[in-house]
């Protein structure tokens, strides 16, 4: 079973239907237990980088940190890939989940912002969510912060400068895109998070 | 690269699809599920659902038809017309949109649009502006293009981005309809005065106008309806077009 975290922010409906489409036994939840009895987490989330307050006064926080390390298959997209960085400008006092280092940050003022459409991806080889995603694949993005380049990125896109599209590291799995509205890549994205 | 994006717009009275030319004539496009998954396929980069009728009486019948189209649906869903308040728009939330579109609301409250900013997220908050060319510049209509406000366009856009709008779904009502090109002036003048991204709307006739809005107008995305329902020119030959004149397009995809 796939568990979708609930914690008020963001559309979790679409995910949800997404991984419906695939076939995947998926609940949307906002229970710490029912983190702890699924096989997968997904972390959604758009919107400000402070809402993930909600994970810490909730215990789903202690939930997600506890099923990262026990080697629980997790996917944070746009916000919730984020949440495994150490934090966000967007807001000093919400701590991420320091799975990966380093601070989101705002795009350079030479780009217009929110970073909102469709861009292209530059794919590592051996990414296992990424498998079968073609170069230069197109994704749906929305966001205004960005996650740092890295060793950890298995795709990268461009908008004023390089940024981690994705990132990977052993169990734990990021998007900054948007699986769930960016067409059969997207779903494909997804399909493999549920075979890895 | 961040391509520039093409959004299918389809117009909806009581559950189906409509078109008219600057507002009236409406014609029969068909079944709003089927459209929208139609023009998914052929290559549309978003879809956009207008309720044009948008009286209490559709209401359900509206959040029925967001529901059926939404469900098989992977590419951003954008729902507008008749949303007054915060609750018409969870519901439209609820019913699988992705962004909602505010216009007459907006004008008439523009905190309207930072309440649903602060509970969805600006990325879901598209304001929807009609202009009409007046006087050399450009006044905003709402009611569906029958009540002039008085109020310029490019400073209201201003406004509505400070307000927390995610993007401005920006429709010259002289070119809606017509196909005889998008209003450039007013699209650049727009898109050089506020940093969120612009939607060109109304117009649309040929891949050149396409082509013409991203270059000369600076547009971000551009949307029709008209010319993809009846035949006249589909989302994937234009797509090629525009990728032949090298405008950063999400093609093949």
């Amino acid at each position: 079973m796939i568990a979708i975290v609930d914690y008020g922010a963001g559309n979790m409906n679409s995910v949800k239907k997404a991984f419906d489409y695939l076939g995947a036994d998926v609940v949307v939840t906002d229970q710490a237990r029912t983190l702890t009895a699924a096989d997968k987490i997904v972390l959604p989330g758009v919107g400000h980088f402070s809402s993930l307050r909600a994970l810490q006064s909730t215990g789903l926080r202690d939930a997600l940190l506890q099923a990262a390390s026990a080697g629980k298959p997790l996917l944070g997209i746009c916000l919730g890939m984020q949440w495994l960085f150490d934090g966000s400008e967007e807001c000093g006092e919400v701590a991420g989940a320091g799975i990966f280092s380093g601070k989101c940050r705002q795009f350079p003022s030479s780009v217009k912002s929110p970073h909102v459409g469709w861009n292209s991806l530059t794919v590592q080889e051996g990414s296992r969510l990424l498998r079968g995603v073609a170069q230069d694949s197109f994704v749906y993005y929305t966001h205004s912060f960005h996650a740092p380049a890295l060793a950890a990125a298995s795709a990268m896109s461009e908008y004023g400068l390089q940024f981690a599209a994705a990132v990977e590291q052993y169990n734990i799995f990021g998007v900054q895109f948007h699986p769930e509205k960016s067409g059969d890549v997207g779903l494909a994205i997804l399909k493999n998070f549920c075979e890895v | 690269m961040l391509t520039k994006r093409i959004i299918a717009c389809l117009d909806v009275d009581g559950g189906r699809v409509v078109k008219g030319v600057r507002f009236k004539e409406l014609r029969d496009a068909g079944d709003p599920a089927e459209c929208a998954t139609a023009h998914a396929r052929s290559g549309a980069d978003e879809i956009v659902l207008l309720d044009i009728a948008a009286t209490s009486g559709h209401r359900r019948t509206l959040l029925d038809v967001v529901r059926g189209t939404a469900r098989s649906l992977f590419v951003p869903f954008t729902v507008g017309g008749g949303i007054r308040q915060l609750e018409d728009a969870a519901a439209v939330f609820d019913a699988g949109a992705d962004k909602i579109a505010i216009n007459s609301a907006a004008v008439r409250d523009p905190t309207l649009i930072g309440k649903i900013a602060g509970r969805f997220g600006s990325q879901a908050v598209v304001v929807a502006i009609d202009a009409r060319k007046v006087n050399g510049g450009f006044e905003v209509y709402t009611a569906g293009g029958r009540v002039a406000t008085g109020r310029d366009a490019i400073r209201w856009a201003r406004e509505v981005a400070i307000c927390g709008a995610g993007e401005i779904l920006l429709t010259s009502m002289d070119r809606d309809g017509t196909q005889s090109g998008f209003d450039c002036q007013l699209v650049r003048a727009v898109a050089e005065a506020v940093s969120i991204p612009v939607i060109a709307s109304g117009g649309a006739g040929s891949a050149l106008d396409f082509i013409k809005v991203f270059r000369e107008g600076r547009a971000d995305a551009a949307l029709a309806a008209s010319i993809f329902h009846f035949g006249i020119e589909n989302i994937a030959q234009l797509k090629r077009e525009l990728h032949h004149a090298s405008v950063p397009v999400r093609w093949p995809c």
